[in-house]
This record gives C-alpha cells, sequence and structure tokens, in this order.
C-alpha cells in the first residue's frame, strides 16, 4: 500500500503569530514547523505501511524552509518527499493549494492520501475535499480510526453527536484527527537516514499549473475592542467570589 | 446583485440552528433568499425556513445525501447554481459545511471563505484571527457564487414571519468513487447540550485525566441546568469524547457563565468560548492567558477550589 501524506509547514505554533506588511502570514520567520497536526496521519501512514508493506510519500507545498517539514516526516519514517516551493504561491489560497497539490499527487501512484482535519494556522478544513474531487478519489473527513477493508477502507468519522464508519473505495483521501494516533519521535537513526532520502523539489510551473491568482484580498486588519479587564483573586475569598458571580448571574 | 442562498443543515429531528442564523442574516444583504435543504427532513423544514425569510426552498428528501457525506450534496447544489446563478451561498462551518463547500469549490472554480464571523455580500466577508484578537476585513472575487464558511452563533436566530416556495429537485448522483456511511453511532452526552446550556463548565490539561471530570459533573449537577465541556488537549488525550470539545474545532458556546478550569486558553479554545457573558478561569498558573480574558480568574488549586465551590452552591441553594 502506498501512502501519501500532506505536510503542511507552518509558523512555530506555540509563538505568537504575526502578520507582515502584505497582510499576510509572516511564514519565513526561521521558527516554523511541520503542523503538529499532520503528525497524527503520518503516525497512520506509517502503521499502515509496515503493516502492509509499501511506502510513505511526504508532499508539502510552502516556502524553501518547509523543506525541514518533509525532513521530519523523513526522519519519522516516511521514504521518500516532494516540495512544492515557488514564490509564485506565496498568498496561495485554498483553491490553488488544492489545484497545486493534486497536480503533485498526481504524479505517482497511491492507494490513500491523507491530510490533517485542518491546519494549525489557517483553519480552513476545506482543502481536503476540493482536493479529493479534483483527483476525483471518495474521501473521508475526520477520521478518528482506518483500516484497510477488502478492496477499500473502512473509517471510523468524528460527528458532532459520536462517530460514523463508512466504507471507501481505492484510492481515498482521509483527514484525521488529533488525537487519532500517537506520533512516534524521530529517533536519531532516522535522523540520519533521513538525510539520504530522495526529496524531488517542484514549482507550479513545473506541475504545469498556471492559474495561481488569488480570489481573496485583505482590506483591512483592525484590532478587535480590547475586552475590559477582569479581576484576578486567589485564597479563601476565590470560592466566595465565584458563587457570587453565579449568584449575579441568576444562574443558581 | 444575485440571490444569497443558504445551504440548511437539516435532519430528520428538525432544522438546524445554523441555518437560521444564516437566513436571518441573508435577509439584511439585499437581493433574493434562498435555502438549499437536501436530506431526510428537508421538506418538512420548509416552513421554518420561510419563517426565517428564505422565499424559496430548495428541497429534496433524498436518502442518499444522510448516507453519502459531501459530493451528492455538492454536485446537486453545482446543478442548482447553473440553473439559478446564485452570487453568493452561506455554509454552516460544521463538518458537513465544510465537506460540501469543499466540494463544490472543485466544481465551481469559486473562491471560498471559512472562519467567517460576518458577511457584508458576495464581495466583503469578515474573519477573527488569533484568538479574535483582530478583525479581518476580506475582499472576495473570482466566478459567482462565492462560497463563505460562517462560525456557529456568528448572527442571532430571528423570524420573518414570511413563508416559502418549495421547489423539489431531484438529487444529482455524482459519478466516480463516494465513501458511504454504514454505521452510525451515538455517544450519549448526560445533561443539557453544551451549545443551550446556561453555565458550561470545561476542563482542560490541568485536570491530569479523565476522573477528575466526575468533580466537574458534580458542580454541573449542583448548579443544575450547566453542562460539561473539555478543551481539544484533553479530547486529544482521550480523557472525554470529543462531543465535549468547545473551540475551534469543536462547539461555540455563548452561556452566561462560562467555567475554565484547568484550561490554559490556547487561541483553538478561546474562540470557542470568548462569547460567553461571564467567563470564570480557575488556574494555577498565574501567566495563563486565559486568565487575561477572564472576567474573573481564579489563581490556585482546582482540586480544592472546584469542591469547595461544589458545597458552596448547594448551600446556597438550600438556604
Amino acid at each position: 500500500m502506498n501512502v501519501t501524506v500532506l505536510a503542511k509547514f507552518v509558523p512555530n505554533p506555540t509563538g505568537t503569530p504575526a502578520l507582515g506588511p502584505d497582510n499576510l502570514l509572516i511564514r519565513d520567520a526561521g521558527d516554523g514547523a511541520l503542523d503538529p497536526g499532520d503528525e497524527f496521519g503520518l503516525e497512520l501512514a506509517l502503521q499502515l505501511v509496515e503493516a502492509q508493506g509499501g511506502e510513505v510519500t511526504v508532499v508539502s507545498m510552502g516556502p524553501d524552509e518547509a523543506l525541514t517539514g518533509v525532513q521530519r516526516g523523513l526522519a519519522m519514517g516516511a521514504h521518500r518527499g516532494l516540495l512544492v516551493t515557488d514564490p509564485a504561491l506565496k498568498g496561495a489560497d485554498a483553491l490553488v493549494t488544492a489545484r497545486v497539490l493534486a497536480a503533485a499527487i498526481a504524479r505517482s501512484t497511491y492507494d490513500l492520501v491523507i491530510a490533517g482535519v485542518e491546519s494549525t494556522d489557517g483553519y480552513t478544513g476545506t482543502m481536503p475535499a476540493t482536493l479529493a474531487e479534483l483527483l476525483g478519489v471518495a474521501s473521508v473527513t475526520a477520521v478518528r480510526k482506518l483500516e484497510p477493508d477488502g478492496e477499500g477502507f473502512r473509517a471510523e468519522r468524528q460527528t458532532e453527536s459520536g462517530y460514523d464508519v463508512l466504507t471507501a473505495p481505492k484510492p481515498a483521501l482521509v483527514t484525521v484527527t488529533a488525537g487519532a494516533t500517537d506520533p512516534r519521535y524521530p529517533s536519531l537513526k532516522g535522523i540520519m537516514a533521513a538525510k539520504s532520502k530522495p526529496v524531488e523539489t517542484v514549482t507550479a510551473a513545473g506541475l504545469g499549473v498556471a492559474d495561481l491568482a488569488a480570489t481573496q484580498t485583505v482590506a483591512a486588519v483592525t484590532e478587535a475592542p480590547a475586552k475590559a479587564g477582569g479581576e484576578i483573586v486567589s485564597g479563601d475569598e476565590a470560592v466566595t467570589r465565584i458563587a457570587d458571580l453565579l449568584t449575579e448571574a441568576k444562574v443558581i | 446583485m444575485g440571490a444569497t442562498w443558504v445551504y440548511a443543515e437539516v435532519t430528520p429531528e428538525g432544522t438546524l440552528p445554523s441555518a437560521l442564523e444564516l437566513l436571518t442574516k441573508a435577509r439584511t444583504l439585499g437581493g433574493d433568499v434562498a435555502a438549499v435543504a437536501l436530506g431526510p427532513g428537508a421538506t418538512n423544514a420548509a416552513g421554518e425556513l420561510g419563517a426565517h425569510g428564505a422565499t424559496t426552498v430548495y428541497a429534496s428528501d433524498d436518502q442518499v445525501f444522510a448516507d453519502r457525506p459531501g459530493r451528492p450534496a455538492a454536485h446537486t447544489l453545482h446543478q442548482l447554481i447553473g440553473q439559478h446563478t446564485p452570487s453568493l451561498i452561506l455554509f454552516p462551518g460544521s463538518y458537513e459545511g465544510r465537506d460540501v463547500a469543499g466540494c463544490l469549490q472543485a466544481l465551481t472554480g469559486s473562491t471560498l471563505m471559512a472562519n467567517v464571523t460576518d458577511v457584508a455580500g458576495p464581495s466583503r466577508a469578515q474573519t477573527e484571527i488569533f484568538g479574535g484578537t483582530k478583525i479581518v476585513e476580506v475582499d472576495l472575487a473570482g466566478p459567482e457564487p462565492r462560497l463563505v464558511l460562517v462560525r456557529p452563533k456568528s448572527f442571532p436566530a430571528e423570524p420573518s414571519g414570511g413563508t416559502a416556495e418549495v421547489v423539489m429537485v431531484d438529487a444529482v448522483t455524482p459519478t466516480g468513487p463516494t465513501a458511504t456511511i454504514v454505521e452510525r453511532h451515538a455517544e450519549a452526552a448526560t445533561g443539557p447540550k453544551l451549545e443551550e446550556a446556561n453555565v458550561v463548565i470545561a476542563g482542560g490539561r490541568g485536570l491530569g485525566g479523565p476522573e477528575p471530570f466526575a468533580m466537574l459533573d458534580d458542580l454541573a449537577a449542583a448548579i443544575g441546568g450547566a453542562a460539561v465541556g473539555a478543551s481539544r488537549a484533553a479530547v486529544d488525550a482521550g480523557w472525554v469524547p470529543y462531543a465535549y470539545q468547545v473551540g475551534q474545532t469543536g462547539k461555540t458556546v455563548k452561556p452566561e457563565v462560562y467555567i475554565a478550569a484547568g484550561i490554559s486558553g490556547a487561541l483553538q479554545h478561546v474562540v470557542g468560548m470568548k462569547g460567553a457573558k461571564r467567563i470564570v478561569a480557575i488556574n494555577k498558573d498565574a501567566d495563563a492567558p486565559i486568565l487575561k480574558i477572564a472576567d474573573l480568574g481564579v489563581v490556585g488549586d482546582l482540586f480544592q477550589i472546584v469542591p469547595a465551590l461544589t458545597e458552596e452552591v448547594r448551600r446556597r441553594a438550600s438556604s
């Protein structure tokens, strides 16, 4: 089974995000990382391939330094990497991203494409469904468990009230929820081995994707009205103060 | 401008609140307002959708929409768009809304903006970033209809008292592979729904495991009508089911009182609860970001404070 994992390089997930003068998120501050939300799917891919044979390919689109995200995937155990990097893709929206990734993924054969439910920086959460339709494959989003099932897959999908079980034929695309797996840490051996694994770098033009025009432009960014400062208490009065607040709110 | 459409999520049990919120907003944009309701319960929902501003409801009760997420609804919408050329379609920011809008975007090639908190028309929408500290106005361009996914509870639902003409539509069955639901499982939550409760008590990483959630349940029972929620960290750790999750990827709540226990206040969590009227945060770390947005911040040990609070609430209730 060959699995392609989408890996987004995001600004430092534990840092403070910032906008540049062009009102776009600063993505090349030097402290970016593989989106932690993508590691759950990467772990799932590695487990599937360890059990079934085959290869895991990590595909990413981002600035040059996104290569470090691809390398993290390789260090965890993926077999090869593909990075689409192109100054023309700065500020690319979800549709352009889906078109670029569709072209990149279609370069090799695959049984399964895995993405995160949504990125940690943009939270859009629609790109995988767009991508699946462009690829012409079945998709299941918000998957918390996946196993091979005959000629396809059986997936547990998170719902608002519980979960559904779905079947999907091969090849398929799934998005994996945070917490679905317990991602491994790259071993020292894995980090060393990653250096000799093949990583291909391509541009949008190299993939034959020409229409990169963004359909969303930031017109204005303003500060949200600051919330009036609250009060901080500690010690013995805390319980009384919370109870007073509940009484004031007429909920007890 | 052309019509504004609302993708209305419906079930056999009724219309989801998001549909009524979006219709209420759509009425203010000028132009015709229609709702598209696909799946079992659609025709039954038409009355309520009309009463909230839809003058036309395109409806199909076909089971295929419930059994096959995303694609049938997107392909049916695509056909309707070809016939009626709306300018703007508002979707709820739910899993279903994302699936349908995402798939539809591949068919229409139109822009799709997510996490929208306000919309001015087909060419302008608003979102909040960095945990709601900055408001971003975005110009939308490209082919119509523009697709907009709106965060839950961005608008109040208010009836207009109108009625809708119901136009029955046939499901478009897309060619190509589609995933199929073969089983459904409800993870029964007890007590009031998170989104509807007056008081929400949420636990995070600071609880350290699943057992201390019983402490929050006790407090909720003492208050009465309170619901228990959780941060993504607690859900990801497997301590409570996803149905508990409050935040960007979970539920959006706007209770009278929100009590955050052992939650640091990551942006992901804050966007789901910052609309609460009063926020109480209990955290042992005086630097926790949640304390900055709390009306009442308590620096202390939640394992002492929560049971003591439960006792105090019981005492006041009985006196």
